[in-house]
């Protein structure tokens, strides 16, 4: 190339990624990705998960070595070999997993690494850096707290400033939405809009389309590990984006008739819990699903979801209230006792939780169950075995081999056999915590599907869930949760994002 | 992924379970010869009179088994804790306070007079045996509990429960049980608490082996076949879907502590009545506990494993001193081959490393 | 007379203290590291054995202990590559060490003096004040450990690796390389207790010298929650139990039997773990090998 490069009038790339192909085994994460990102803007990474969005960030940021292609930083060719390799380059990264060490204090955690004073610790000094840096792009901490005790939109703000007191002109923020409440995202929006200001170069990795639009400049769409496109956000529309990111016409509405709602199945009063730190996280909810209905729970992640499901699993005991199942009383009662009383639950964490990995389809499909999988009281693996083989067929599990470990399973795989051993139970009330996280869209539709038929079954089906969307398409009721209460309820038809967005940030009253 | 045939699957992972022991054990022996040429003694010479001293004759083959008993029962200890998730490095501990239990039984009960002398010797050990076993089962319980209810790590508390049982049976020994012989020992079983000797003709072989094989029997059994083993598996596997399950994560942690407890007080009780028919005062432990941990990791903490392993260290461990003795090889050779078998065995990242590393080269050069 | 009684049980106590103390500085380090170290009592016997070893090779105390430091570091790096590079099981690891180093030493007992139970004499490291410079050193040692771990660059990085690895390694810092740190420092310690016992208590190796004092010193280490201050308070603790334990013995006190107070350390800290005696928690990710991403 003679006369230098052809660089457009007002943007100059900082990044440059050619061809790059990651593989895991036989997976291949990457596929010859090409990417350029301009200096100074905000650029969106969208795909579904396991799109390949992370993967290409953490080779980036040096923590996996791509097996082809290269990456130009600055026009320079360079390679990375590791995350103290990348930030010396500029690069820092906010990991969608904070990578803070509870017991450390802020300041303590953002010099890691990179400490002020040499050999001997100087705090003082390393307190007034985060002090300045802080005030400089308005990201509020006090450096002298322990992580442990400042909340979760703080803690990112101490992962940003990690990458700026290393002198990051690159930020890559990894899905850094999931977690803030909208009021919080609002305040990260303007936080962004301060760094970029200030020079600094943003790829933001996120699967949700509304963020994309508000905040990005240019979107890049990865779909099954290869790049799309790349487009201009402006002017662009939700159903496009999502037709890109998934690859067809996607249904955003999932097919179903107007509910008709019989007697009350769950019955919840009262009901107050702590969380592990033991601070209320529960206060005083009272609600009920009825046969024949589903109820949709929606909120923004850590605001008493978990600690809701979990009394109602036996998981937590209660700090007062009561939880009744076809009007017998399962308060305080342990997970065996609720499960037998007619209680299903596809569990938050598939694979801490709802699987044994080690474990076979077939053990796995016996799970909670296994002490009736018994003759003679030894356990009858046949008997496991035919139950497995009717989850997988119904269910559409691949491969369809009962032998086979959880583990070796997809994700989807692995949440189809979940779904499909609590549909099989026959459960009278149905708890399903964010029944689709993770999954790719042929999965979700299927699961939606089968959570339809569930109600259509007149089987009372409470869905927990921090996909406004889904709650949104499933729920023929909608609650809110705010702080560990239900501050409005919402007739599904009514359910505009707006409306939600709103009482989820604490903005609506009980209705 | 191409779907192997049952048979060939099967066959393929029992491969992949015993390659490990094996190359681990090849490595030892490689370092065994290694201290045996530094010691200037002949390798041919020593290992001829540890295969003399091991398999030489009926008698020396009777008692290999004498030192494999002990660690079938320790190593089916170590392995059933494994199996739930959880690290009994106290075997020491349930087997020395087993021990005290036998013979307190077996020395100070007396059974009715008028039973015929097999029934009174049938009641007497049994009685004895539960004792052991108790003793063993009750001991490691205090481990169990506090990691269920208390959230302590099992090994800090096994390892500090080993030390108080040393000072216990100590003082106990002093105390209260201390034989007429003198110092440092208890008074003997009595006759109808002792099991029979001489399965072999000449060798101290006692019916502890047909106790420990019905052990391993059993504890296949209850892992494999039973409910309850379905649980502690779940449990050793993944905590967090037992508890979902509505398994009782810290049940389970005290039934397989207590279970592993038991067989390592059947340990002590059986060695107790088979062997030494009473207890000695010790300063440090046997060894059978920590000898334990290796087998069950040799054993890939399969019964039928823990058999074949403890019939290897119970071979070291009688092989070694004879070895000494005809060879004039220190027996202390023993130690350092059990200890790099075991190393190589815990270590196994290196064999995949290795394994690793050749089929890269292979493919560089393809 | 009280006053005589006194002295005797402060020396007894500070000289008990002192091996103690020191393997369990070097416990601290390996543990703050994210490295669960058990092989303390096998590292320490094989760096009493080599203290004695150079010692009497070299008729220099000095070296002797070098020696034994220097032992003791080889002899971690196992338990240091098993655990960091090939992902062992630490606590499986450490047993195999403790059992090898006890055939090792009685090997080379065999063979370098041809005698089994124990060595002849060799020079030892002098006294000052009545005790032995191995107790000065000891303690001098821990709060220069207290201080590298809280006051130095260094310190943080090692704690950060045995707290939460992967955000030390996404900031730069090399986890392998700071554990390394914590289990070779942790040889160095336990070797140096090793030498305190062999040519500082006594001046000559005996089988089995350390007679379970590594794992006393892990509960100190426990005991003391994985701080160097907290350690001197603890094996002051337990080393007080011991002398009062054998001063009983000694005068033929049955009141108390002396077995009661060997115990004394074990009990108190499993009630510490238990939260009965202030609650003891370890570094988060002590014992977990770091599985690095590629």
């Amino acid at each position: 190339m003679k006369g230098g490069t052809t660089v457009p009038p007002f943007t100059h790339n900082m990044l440059k990624l050619n061809g790059i192909t990651k593989r895991f085994g036989s997976l291949v994460a990457n596929d010859s990705i090409d990417l350029e990102v301009r200096q100074g803007e905000i650029h969106a990474l969208l795909g579904e998960n396991g799109a390949g969005k992370s993967t290409l960030m953490n080779i980036l940021y040096g923590l996996y070595t791509p097996d082809e292609g290269t990456i130009e930083w600055k026009g320079k060719p360079v390679r990375i070999d590791g995350p103290g390799h990348a930030i010396a380059l500029g690069i820092g990264m906010v990991h969608q997993h904070f990578m803070l060490i509870p017991v450390f204090s802020v300041a303590e955690n953002i010099v890691l690494g990179m400490e002020p004073g040499g050999a001997v610790l100087d705090m003082k000094q390393a307190n007034e850096r985060v002090r300045e840096i802080s005030n400089q792009f308005g990201l509020e901490v006090d450096p002298e707290d322990k992580i442990e005790s400042i909340s979760v939109g703080q803690q990112q703000r101490v992962e940003i400033l990690k990458a700026l007191y290393r002198g990051a002109e690159l930020l890559i923020l990894d899905e850094p939405t999931a977690v803030l409440t909208p009021q919080e995202v609002v305040e990260l929006g303007k936080i962004m809009k301060s760094l970029v200001a200030q020079g600094r170069t943003i790829i933001i990795i996120t699967h949700k389309l509304k963020e994309v639009l508000h905040l990005a400049d240019r979107v890049s769409v990865i779909r099954r590990g290869r790049k799309i496109t790349t487009v201009e956000a402006q002017g662009r529309t939700e159903a496009e984006l999502a037709n890109l990111m998934v690859g067809r016409e996607v249904e955003l509405k999932v097919d179903k008739q107007e509910a008709t709602p019989g007697a009350s199945v769950l019955e919840v009063s009262h009901l107050s819990a702590k969380n592990d730190r033991g601070l209320l996280a529960l206060k005083d909810v009272s609600f009920q699903v009825r046969a024949g209905e589903i109820v949709g729970i929606a909120g923004v992640d850590g605001n008493g979801q978990s600690e809701l499901i979990a009394c109602m699993t036996g998981l937590r005991k209660p700090a007062g209230g009561t939880v009744r199942v076809n009007g017998k009383d399962l308060t305080a009662r342990s997970p065996k006792e609720v499960r037998e009383a007619g209680v299903g639950h596809i569990p938050e964490d598939r694979q801490r939780r709802g699987l044994v990995l080690d474990f076979s389809i077939s053990e796995n499909a016996a799970l909670g169950d296994h002490r009736k999988f018994t003759r003679y009281g030894f356990l009858n693996y046949g008997k496991m075995a035919d139950l497995a083989e009717r989850i997988v067929k119904a269910f559409d599990v691949r491969p369809p081999e009962p032998e086979y470990m959880a583990r070796a399973l997809s994700g989807g795989n692995q949440q189809k056999v979940i779904v499909g051993r609590e549909i099989m139970r026959d459960p009278d009330l149905m708890l399903a915590v964010q029944p689709t996280r993770g999954l790719d869209v042929g999965a979700i539709e299927f699961i939606h599907r089968r959570l339809v038929e569930e109600r259509d079954n007149g089987k009372a089906v409470l869905l927990v869930s921090l996909e406004l969307d889904e709650v949104m398409n499933l729920a023929d009721r909608i609650l809110v949760m705010y702080k560990g209460q239900i501050v409005a309820e919402v007739a599904g038809q009514e359910a505009t994002e707006e409306n939600l967005g709103l009482m989820m940030a604490g903005g609506g009253a009980r209705g | 992924m191409a779907k192997e045939s049952g048979l060939s699957r099967v066959v393929h992972e029992a491969v992949e379970a015993v390659s490990i022991p094996v190359l681990a054990t090849i490595v030892g022996m490689i370092v065994g010869t290694v201290f045996i040429l530094i010691a200037g003694k002949s390798p041919i010479q020593a290992y001829t009179a540890f295969a003399q001293a091991v398999a030489g004759s009926p008698r020396a083959f009777g008692e290999t088994l004498v030192s494999t008993i002990p660690l079938i029962f320790t190593g089916l200890a170590v392995s059933l804790a494994f199996r739930s998730g959880l690290f009994n490095i106290g075997v020491e501990g349930q087997y020395l306070v087993a021990q005290i239990a036998a013979v307190v039984v077996g020395y100070a009960v007396k059974m009715p007079e008028g039973l015929s002398p097999g029934l009174a010797g049938l009641f007497h050990v049994t009685l004895a045996l539960l004792a052991g076993t108790a003793a063993g089962a009750f001991w490691a319980s205090i481990a169990g509990l506090l990691k269920a209810f208390r959230g302590v790590h099992e090994v800090i508390n096994s390892i500090m429960l080993n030390y108080v049982a040393l000072f216990l049976g100590s003082w106990l020994l002093n105390a209260y049980l201390k034989g007429s012989s003198g110092q440092g020992s208890s008074q003997p079983v009595q006759a109808t608490a002792a099991l029979t000797q001489g399965l072999i003709e000449g060798s101290r072989l006692h019916t502890g082996l047909w106790i420990a094989l019905v052990a391993a029997f059993v504890v296949w059994i209850i892992l494999w076949k039973t409910p309850s083993g379905y649980e502690i598996r779940a449990v050793g596997l993944s905590p967090g879907a037992a508890e979902y399950a509505g398994i009782s994560v810290g049940r389970n942690i005290v039934l397989a502590m207590a279970l592993s407890g038991a067989l390592s007080g059947l340990a002590g009780a059986v060695q107790t009545l088979g062997v030494n028919r009473r207890f000695f005062e010790t300063t440090a432990f046997v060894g059978y506990g920590f000898d334990g941990i290796a087998v069950a990791l040799v054993g890939r903490n399969h019964p039928l494993g823990v058999i074949l392993a403890a019939l290897l260290f119970g071979a070291l461990e009688r092989g070694g001193p004879q070895m000494q003795a005809a060879a004039g090889v220190p027996k202390a050779v023993i130690y350092i081959v059990q200890g790099t078998v075991i190393f190589f065995v815990a270590a196994e990242g290196i064999w995949r490393f290795l394994r690793n590393r050749k089929v890269k080269t292979e493919v560089k050069t393809a | 007379m009280t006053w005589a009684i006194i002295t005797v049980l402060v020396t007894a106590t500070l000289r008990a203290a002192t091996p103690l103390l020191l393997a369990a500085l070097g416990g601290i380090f390996s543990e703050r590291s994210g490295v669960v170290n058990i092989a303390l009592e096998g590292i320490m016997l094989v760096g009493a054995f080599a203290a004695v070893w150079v010692s009497f090779v070299t008729n220099s105390a000095l070296l002797g202990m070098l020696g034994g430091m220097a032992a003791g570091i080889a002899y971690a790096s196992l338990h240091a590559v098993a655990s960091i590079k090939y992902k062992a099981n630490q606590t499986v690891s450490g047993v195999a060490l403790n059992l090898a180093a006890a055939g090792l030493t009685e090997f080379m007992l065999n063979k370098v003096w041809g005698q089994a139970g124990g060595t002849p004499s060799v020079a030892k490291m002098p006294d000052l004040f009545g005790l032995n410079l191995f107790v000065y050193l000891a303690f001098i040692l821990a709060f220069a450990a207290h201080y590298a771990l809280w006051k130095t660059s260094w310190g943080l990085r090692l704690r950060a690796v045995g707290e939460h690895p992967l955000a030390a390694d996404t900031v730069g810092v090399n986890v392998a390389k700071m554990r390394y740190w914590g289990v070779l420092l942790s040889g160095a310690f336990a070797g140096l207790a090793g030498a305190s016992l062999s040519i500082g208590l006594l001046s000559r190796f005996v089988h089995g010298m350390t007679a379970g004092k590594g794992f006393i010193a892990l509960a100190a280490v426990i005991f003391g929650k994985w701080n160097p201050l907290g350690a001197i308070a603890a094996t002051l603790l337990f080393g007080v139990s011991e002398s009062l334990g054998t001063i009983f013995q000694t005068l033929g006190i049955t009141a108390i039997p002396y077995q009661f107070f060997s115990m004394t350390p074990y009990v108190l800290t499993m009630l510490a773990l238990a939260g009965f005696v202030g609650r003891s928690t370890p570094p988060a990710a002590s014992g977990l090998p770091y599985e690095k991403a590629h």
